[in-house]
């Protein structure tokens, strides 16, 4: 029962840093087809805003099967 | 009579869980068990549920001996895809190759009789990673060290029977408990002390364990690749002073720069030349490693970057840079926030010094479980061969059909899966890389308000 709950809540985790990343992803896109010259700035604050948020979830997973 | 045992074994494995508590265990010395025997010698408390069952009402006899019962033989049941994928991640005492064959590394044990030093393969081998041997109370269990708790047990080499491994429950939480038979006699054994202080399950226990385990030989292995690629490529820059650069230099320039031009600078400014040679060090260690953990076979595969105690030590590394580095402006944002009613700085204190450890516990645990995950989804994959095989054990071959159809589909997957894990090596690294930089730079950054 408790394994069932913990992969629930992992699970739940992953559908919220899924959404985030894949807004960040999709407007990261966005900027760089407005302005294709300010690729690489984008791109590497895209990696660092999906890696912070990838920190959250990965928390709640780590979280979830320890308790 | 293996074949006849093993498939009554898996044939009532399925309703049998993994307690066995429900029936009668009690050993079965003297038994001959020839037939199907792994660890080699002396299966007392064999649990083989199917052979129970087939001669329960003959040998329901109960030898008590005031001891548990010892769960031997347990291990070789069923093919257990899991448990394969959490086998390979975790470190090991001695180097599994192929089969039976290990590669010997060095054991430097610490416990109240005093410091011991020995290779892995003086433990022999019984199958298993299992050592056949006791030396001086260690034994080796499934490629680890572990150590017999009681102390009248003869020192020096001694021959010793079957492990087991059961799950107690103490304190609410259910804990392994490792045995080893002995003269017919159950004995509880000792992990190796940790400093999790039982969090992870471990604790201080009667012996310390500083060998040179797998994953420190594949640390090392990566240390000395990266010193004679960058050694190389250092004297290049002497010899061919003011030439365009050639060979390693050429490959590792180009990356040095951008850590430099896309990390460094942005964060640090004109300060980025005194936190450039961290930044560096830890985006090679952390894609060295990476990389040579993606190698399938002995040099590699180990799970360096994927255990908790490297990435805990890179992230305490970096808080301990971003705290002696913090200059006034950072403290003070985090223990007296300016410009905010006093009201809200009561909140905000807490959550700030919480947002201190909370960065490197992040920063851990995203490596951790980054490369993990990557490890664990490779053999699963890999173990898709067996699934579909369907073997009831896993010493039997399966249906050929089926193991087609799982290779089939493994090799795709394991392509495309590792094709993924080179490009998270890298992305796992340089995110390392960029965050340490952006916490750093936080700290040491002047104030401009």
């Amino acid at each position: 029962m408790t394994g069932t709950l913990a992969a629930l809540g992992a699970g739940l985790a992953v559908i919220g840093a899924g959404i985030g990343i894949g807004n960040i992803g999709g407007k990261a896109m966005e900027a760089i087809a407005r302005q294709p010259e300010a690729a690489g700035d984008i791109r590497s604050n895209m990696i660092l805003m999906a890696a912070l948020i990838e920190g959250a979830a990965l928390i709640c997973i780590i979280l979830a099967f320890f308790i | 009579m293996f074949l006849t045992l093993g498939y009554l074994t898996a044939q009532d494995h399925s309703g049998h869980g993994h307690d066995h508590k429900g029936h009668d265990h009690s050993t079965h010395q003297g038994h001959d068990h020839s037939g199907h025997d792994h660890s080699g010698h002396n299966h007392s408390g064999h649990d083989h549920s199917g052979h129970d069952h087939k001669q329960n009402a003959a040998h329901h006899d109960d030898h008590g001996h005031g001891h548990h019962h010892c769960d031997c033989g347990k291990h070789d049941d069923k093919f257990d895809a899991g448990k394969i994928a959490f086998h390979h991640i975790m470190d090991f005492n001695q180097f599994h190759v192929f089969g039976d064959f290990y590669v010997p590394l060095p054991c430097f044990l610490k416990s109240d009789d005093g410091f011991k030093a020995m290779l892995s393969s003086s433990f022999g081998n019984a199958g298993h990673g299992n050592g056949k041997y006791a030396i001086d109370r260690y034994v080796m269990v499934h490629g680890t060290v572990m150590r017999i708790v009681d102390s009248s047990f003869p020192m020096g080499k001694v021959e010793v029977g079957c492990y087991g491994h059961e799950d107690i429950m103490k304190d609410g939480k259910e804990l392994p408990l490792y045995t080893v038979s002995y003269n017919g006699k159950c004995l509880e054994l000792h992990e190796k002390s940790t400093l999790d202080g039982g969090i992870l399950g471990g604790g201080i226990t009667s012996f310390y364990d500083f060998s040179i385990t797998k994953n420190v030989f594949t640390m090392l292995l990566g240390f000395l690749i990266l010193f004679l690629l960058f050694r190389t490529a250092a004297k290049a820059y002497v010899t061919r002073k003011g030439m365009a650069p050639k060979g390693i230099q050429s490959l590792l320039e180009p990356v040095v720069l951008f850590i430099r031009d896309e990390v460094a600078v942005p964060f640090f400014g004109h300060k980025a030349d005194k936190f450039l040679p961290y930044l560096l060090s830890v985006f090679f260690f952390i894609v060295g490693l990476n990389l040579i953990g993606q190698i399938p076979f002995f040099p590699g595969s180990g799970n360096v970057t994927g255990s908790l105690s490297v990435t805990a030590v890179l992230a305490v590394f970096t808080f301990i840079l971003t705290t002696i580095n913090g200059n006034k402006h950072y403290w003070e944002h985090i223990v007296w926030m300016p410009g905010v009613p006093a009201w809200v700085k009561v909140i905000l204190t807490p959550v700030e010094i919480m947002g201190m450890f909370i960065k490197p516990v992040t920063l851990m645990l995203r490596l951790f479980a980054n490369i993990t995950a990557g490890h664990i989804v490779l053999v699963i994959f890999v173990s898709l061969i067996f699934i579909f095989g369907g073997a009831p054990t896993m010493t039997q071959a399966g249906s050929t059909g089926g193991s087609i159809l799982g290779t089939a589909m493994a090799i795709p997957l394991t392509m495309f899966m590792m094709a993924i894990e080179l490009l998270v090596a890298f992305i796992q690294g340089f995110v390392f890389c960029i965050l340490s930089a952006a916490y750093i730079g936080a700290a040491v950054e002047e104030a401009h308000h």
